[in-house]
């Protein structure tokens, strides 16, 4: 299928899962409600307040997540690699758990819409951004394989303290720790999240979008990519810091999400191709189309209760990720 | 295209290179004028891939001066760099997911500005190349499923597409078969006849002195030998450079003689 095609069909695809979500819920909306005056105010409250600023978040987020994702899968020329990778998670995970567990609120700066959990999430993933870009500077060069070392190196540490605060904290807090752990939306509540998210996501991809010529030369191997005049030292500095402040800005409202950064470049790959031209836009709307649909399948299925939107992600993708990669010729060891 | 007052391509003067504590390339000298097909030859370890990624500034820092058509090497931005000098790696496994015609497009970057496209000028290059190359009837299969004499020439068309004056290839001929190592030695007389300046590495020194204009040769990060092919092909030099004893026999085409592989003894193991 020609790339345009595929891209047209994600654009679409994408179109129609935000057009419909906010309607869908316990409460029950027309599509009506998006222009006639006749409906009642209760539904253009929650059609307006709760539902419509939600799916926003878990389009940025999804959005956000699966471009950092497929950054970093070019970048380190890893299959594996995801926008936790380095750490980033960890360090949110444990300003989060630093927060519960010290009882911060941070009341002074709700008037911006952040939560004391916001606050100190973004003050963790920023600080290992620090914290593994010093580490990898302290050896010559910037290269890939310290960065990447580094990265692992102190979530694994972080996890180990997150750990170690949950065993401490008493069950109420320790139950909340490991909730904002499996990630989720039904914190967000107003148009306050998604100016949250929003300055990183857009910041982040249209970076990414920008160095998608750089993607592909990095994806050959990075002496190739010297060779061709890429700046390599400096195009991946930007890409580790436009990733990361994505994913710090993400995690920070809706916690640490899985699948989504690993799954969806690897599935828009099979779909529309290696090259990033194509590749970054297709990402970033099935990316955030497909967290949507997943948040919106949370809220609904097992209503009133909600379940971790991390949950489905893995449930939807994997099989539909599986099916893709046996009914095509997907070569997953070349990035 | 701005060519330095002596037609000097790449002037290498009293360079030296460590990786870590390790030295391994130490005052080393030699020039190539524009328009030359040079061999750079020695043993492993010599520091030959090291060099070529000195001259196209992979590897920075150093000691000495590496000037590229009277310019330093540092004085480049990378792209200006790259539309002066092309490289060509060593083969080293990883497969890239692109297909042919997508890899060898690739090579037009250092042309490209932000945000731009690709053009009418760039495809028409791509053609060129392609055809140039003999790689146009495989343009849309993938990377990954080329054999590696047909890898290797895509690796020299995205090279070429560059539209860079100089050449460096590294080992360009290593792990091919015998029709395949032909062909890509062709390519390079040919592209060399055309007035681009080839700076290769090699194992092969038969092929060097047929080949090239001149050959350098290091010994443990200093150059042993710069001259003329036929003042190479002596056993005693050959010797000094390798530690090993060669046997070199007549050519029947050419005044240059040719190293033959020792007859098998009877007390071979």
């Amino acid at each position: 299928m020609k790339r345009g095609l595929v891209l047209l069909l994600m654009l679409g695809f994408a179109a129609a899962v935000l057009a419909s979500a906010p309607l869908l819920g316990i409460e029950r909306i027309g599509i009506g409600a998006f222009w006639r005056a006749d409906v009642p105010q209760e539904q253009i409250d929650i059609l307006w307040k709760l539902r419509i600023p939600r799916v926003a978040v878990a389009f940025l987020a999804g959005a956000g997540l699966a471009v950092s994702g497929m950054a970093f899968q070019a970048m380190f020329r890893n299959p594996l690699a995801t926008p936790f990778t380095l750490g980033v998670a960890s360090g949110a995970s444990l300003g989060v758990a630093v927060c519960i567990h010290q009882g911060w609120t941070f009341a002074y700066l709700a008037w911006v819409g952040l939560s004391g959990t916001s606050v100190c999430a973004l003050a963790g993933a920023l600080m290992t951004i620090v914290l593994v870009y010093g580490l990898t500077r302290a050896r010559s060069g910037f290269s890939s394989a310290t960065m990447l070392l580094a990265g692992v190196a102190v979530s694994f540490s972080f996890s180990s303290l997150i750990l170690f605060l949950q065993y401490v904290s008493d069950p109420s807090r320790s139950y909340r720790m490991l909730r904002w752990v499996m990630g989720g939306l039904e914190n967000v509540v107003d148009f306050g999240d998604v100016l949250a998210v929003l300055p990183f996501v857009v910041a982040g991809c249209l970076i990414v979008l920008y160095l998608t010529h750089e993607l592909n030369l990095l994806t050959s191997g990075e002496e190739l990519a010297i060779s061709r005049g890429v700046e390599v030292d400096r195009v991946k500095k930007a890409l580790f810091f436009a990733a990361s402040m994505t994913v710090g800005g993400v995690v920070a409202v809706c916690g640490p999400i899985g699948f989504v950064g690993l799954m969806a470049p690897h599935i828009c790959r099979l779909m529309i191709g290696p090259d990033h031209r194509w590749l970054t836009p297709a990402t970033l709307l099935f990316g955030g189309a497909f967290l949507v649909l997943c948040d919106t399948l949370a809220r609904t299925c097992m209503a009133p209760t909600e379940l971790p939107v991390g949950i489905l992600t893995a449930l939807l993708g994997g099989p539909f990720f599986l099916w893709l990669l046996l009914s095509r010729r997907g070569d997953f060891s070349a990035v | 295209m701005q060519q330095s007052r002596d037609n000097t391509a790449i002037d290498v003067h009293d360079f030296g290179f460590c990786i870590g504590a390790a030295e391994i390339l130490r005052n080393v000298s030699f020039r190539v004028a524009g328009g030359q097909y040079v061999a750079i030859v020695g043993p492993n370890g010599a520091g030959k891939t090291t060099l070529l990624k000195c001259i196209d500034r992979i590897h920075t820092g150093g000691v000495g001066r590496i000037e590229i058509f009277g310019r330093p090497v540092q004085s480049y931005r990378q792209r200006e760099l790259a539309r002066r000098i092309s490289y060509v790696p060593q083969a080293d496994g990883h497969v890239s997911p692109f297909t042919v015609e997508q890899f060898v497009m690739m090579g037009r970057y250092p042309h490209l500005s932000p945000f731009s496209t690709i053009g009418r000028e760039d495809r028409r290059v791509l053609r060129q190349v392609l055809e140039r190359t003999a790689t146009a009837e495989f343009a849309d299969r993938l990377l990954g499923t080329l054999s590696g004499g047909e890898r290797q020439t895509v690796f020299i068309a995205a090279a070429l597409a560059q539209g860079a004056e100089v050449l460096l290839l590294d080992e360009p001929t290593t792990f091919l078969d015998y029709r395949h190592q032909a062909a890509i030695r062709r390519l390079l007389a040919e592209v060399n006849r055309s007035g681009m300046t080839i700076v290769t590495v090699t194992h092969d020194l038969n092929h060097a002195v047929l080949e090239s204009d001149r050959i350098v040769a290091l010994h443990q990060g200093s150059v042993m030998f710069d001259g003329p092919a036929a003042e190479l092909m002596k056993p005693d030099v050959l010797r000094r450079i390798y530690d090993t004893p060669f046997t070199l026999v007549e050519h029947p085409q050419s005044p240059i003689p040719v190293i033959v592989p020792p007859a098998a003894t009877e007390d071979r193991p």
